[in-house]
């Protein structure tokens, strides 16, 4: 269960996280003391207005970012005290990301892309060759190995994207905006992909957008506001936990 | 390495761009091949000298003759070995730009001195047999298409006249690097059918008892023939050979500037081609960064292209410039090595990797400092 105050055995921990960039000589601040907790097999989606941090929400939770202040653990690690290389392997253990562009390498056919995260692995070539094509089959592209990513449509372009970031069996997705280039079909088959993945495989997802019927995919859906959370409406059968006010400093 | 399929794609992303980077390497080495050649040609004398040869000559010119009788005279200093003598003909075959050097040479120590050229048992002893007898090179022997048992004709350009030999034999050299092109007939015979200059002979080369009392021995000629008619200049046959290719002009410079240059502009071209990869791909290394590319992996997978783009190029243009010494001299008969070492080869190969490398790192590092969030936000 998606929880804004604490909770012990939580997968994913986030405890008064501030970030403040600073441009032209001032401060922004895009979070402000947000609380957050994950449970695994959690299916979340983000939503609030353009420009309310929930991008940098996002690379803060996948250690592509550092925050100003507070913590994320996630499954016990306190990945906001890891730094270079120490986050790098983190990251490749741990997060598959799914960007709203897809983000696939142009000069790699979509195997040759699927198989990127397992490179990092101790994995022999033929153990890679049997996860990419497992992981592309699941997403249904098993007959698109070898397409490069120009000759593949948007929609499977970003199932490729997904079957990328599930290959090496992480702990977590995060998706910004994964739907917000397709068209209304595409975007279906790939919202049926994440709820697939979490339902069926138990994965933790988490996903911003802006699109509701998005949303309705989840199972909870949270707001940003003004640098914090507050909880939406939820699809699940129960709402636990009163959601903790924005922490104010 | 994993990672050589990632980079080979990235090879072939801009194939326009590709081409023209590995084919300015590729011409930058023909180049670098070339340069190395002429540089060994004109310092071969240099690099095969003998460590205990001197060469003796007239103090005022290396055109300006010693009288034979120094042999004797010579032998007499101690340290001294063995002695003997040549001098230049300057004759030429057919045509005159036919060039190939000619010594008539004093038989009887010529190839004692000169071990590094080989002469069947043979051949040699039918030299010493024929007084209008000749040794040839092999380089020259198969340029003019000769055989042991021809009768040539040279046409004497400082003696006059036309002289006519027969073939005797036919020199090898120990070492790629040693003269071939060079054609030896008997001073007796010079001195038989010379119509001026008689009792002179154009240098001594002298062997010495121990190569660390060369400067010695040297100074002990010198000062033996010092105040007569005909004083000497006597040094280390290296330092003969050094000066006599620092009269031809600083060569050595030339070919250094030529080739800082062409590797400059190398580092140039390269250097950018690198950056312009490394910038339109912002977005793709931040996106292998994402998935848990180390920065430092991210580094070595630019450089890696560079390299990867330089060793294609390099390798190209060493095999190209390689096979072109091996067709030979091309300047007919000036360059009478025309060799392409294969330590120079391999410096070559390292000046490539070299390039690779420093034109990589710029890229290579701000690849590496690349931050994630930025670069995706700029999409
Ligand atoms: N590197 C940065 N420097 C300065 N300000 C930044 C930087 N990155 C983000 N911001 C600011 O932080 C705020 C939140 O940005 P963020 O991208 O997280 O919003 P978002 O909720 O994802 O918006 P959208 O829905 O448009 O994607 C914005 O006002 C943005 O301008
Ligand atoms: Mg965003």
């Amino acid at each position: 269960m998606v929880r804004l105050d604490d909770n012990g055995d939580a997968l994913i921990r986030v405890r008064n996280l501030d970030k403040t960039y600073r441009r032209g000589g001032q401060d922004v601040h895009v979070l402000q003391g947000l609380n957050l907790c994950v449970d695994e097999g959690d299916f979340v989606a983000f939503m609030g207005p353009s420009g309310s941090g929930k991008t940098t929400l996002l690379n803060l939770l996948g250690g592509l970012d550092l925050p100003t202040a507070g913590s994320i653990t996630v499954a016990g690690d306190e990945i906001t005290r890891l730094s270079g290389p120490k986050l790098a392997n983190w990251r490749a253990r741990h997060v598959g990301f799914i960007f709203q562009m897809y983000n696939l390498l142009p000069v790699l056919t979509a195997f040759q892309n699927v198989e990127l995260p397992l490179m990092l692995t101790r994995l022999t070539k033929p153990q890679r060759r049997r996860h990419v094509e497992t992981a592309l089959a699941l997403v249904g592209l098993g007959d698109r190995t070898d397409y490069y990513p120009r000759q593949l449509s948007g929609g499977q372009e970003q199932r490729v994207a997904i079957a990328r970031a599930i290959v090496a069996d992480p702990t977590f997705l995060l998706c910004d905006e994964p739907t917000g280039d397709l068209d209304r079909r595409s975007a279906d088959e790939v919202l049926a992909l994440l709820s697939a993945l979490s339902s069926r495989y138990g994965k933790t997802v988490l996903m911003v957008t802006h699109d509701p019927r998005a949303a309705e995919r989840a199972e909870v859906v949270l707001h940003m506001e003004k640098g914090a959370l507050v909880e939406g409406t939820t699809s699940g059968p129960e709402r636990s936990g009163p959601a903790s006010k924005p922490a104010e400093r | 390495m994993k990672y050589f399929a990632l980079i080979w794609s990235n090879l072939r992303r801009k194939k326009v761009r590709t081409t023209l980077t590995i084919g300015s390497f590729a011409v930058a080495l023909f180049l670098y091949g070339l340069l190395a050649a002429i540089q060994t040609a004109f310092n071969q004398g240099v690099e095969v000298a003998g460590v205990d040869r001197l060469v003796v000559r007239n103090k005022v010119s290396l055109i300006m003759p010693l009288p034979v009788s120094y042999r004797e005279r010579m032998l007499q200093i101690p340290g001294v070995k063995a002695v003997t003598y040549a001098t230049w003909f300057g004759g030429y075959y057919q045509d005159p730009k036919n060039f190939f050097p000619q010594f008539a040479v004093y038989k009887e120590t010529w190839l004692k001195i000169y071990p590094e050229f080989k002469v069947p048992r043979g051949e040699w002893e039918a030299f010493l047999q024929d007084r209008e007898g000749c040794i040839v090179g092999r380089k020259t022997a198969e340029r003019f298409g000769w055989k042991i048992g021809d009768r040539v004709p040279l046409v004497a350009s400082i003696f006059g006249g036309v002289w006519e030999f027969n073939i005797r034999g036919i020199y090898d050299a120990a070492r790629s690097e040693d003269d071939t092109t060079q054609f030896w007939f008997r001073s007796d015979y010079l001195e038989e059918r010379r119509a001026w200059g008689k009792g002179m002979v154009g240098w001594y080369v002298v062997q010495v008892a121990d190569p660390n009392e060369a400067a010695r021995v040297a100074e002990a000629i010198d000062g033996r023939f010092a105040n007569s008619p005909w004083e000497t200049s006597a040094e280390s046959e290296k330092a003969f050979a050094a000066g006599f290719v620092k009269q031809v002009g600083n060569i050595q410079l030339l070919i250094l500037v030529i080739g800082g240059v062409v590797f400059f502009t190398l580092l140039l071209v390269t250097g950018n081609a690198m950056a312009m990869a490394v910038r339109e791909r912002t977005a793709e290394l931040a996106v292998l960064k994402t998935i848990g590319f180390t920065d430092a992996s991210v580094l070595w997978l630019v450089l890696g292209e560079s390299v990867a783009y330089a060793l294609q190029g390099g390798v190209l243009g060493l095999a190209a410039v390689k096979l072109f010494t091996l067709r030979g001299d091309p300047t007919g008969g000036l360059l009478p090595v025309f060799y392409l070492s294969p330590g120079k080869m391999a410096l070559g190969l390292a000046l490539t990797v070299a390039v690779g490398v420093v034109s990589g790192i710029i890229p290579a590092l701000l690849a590496m400092r690349l931050k994630i969030v930025e670069a995706l936000r700029r999409v």
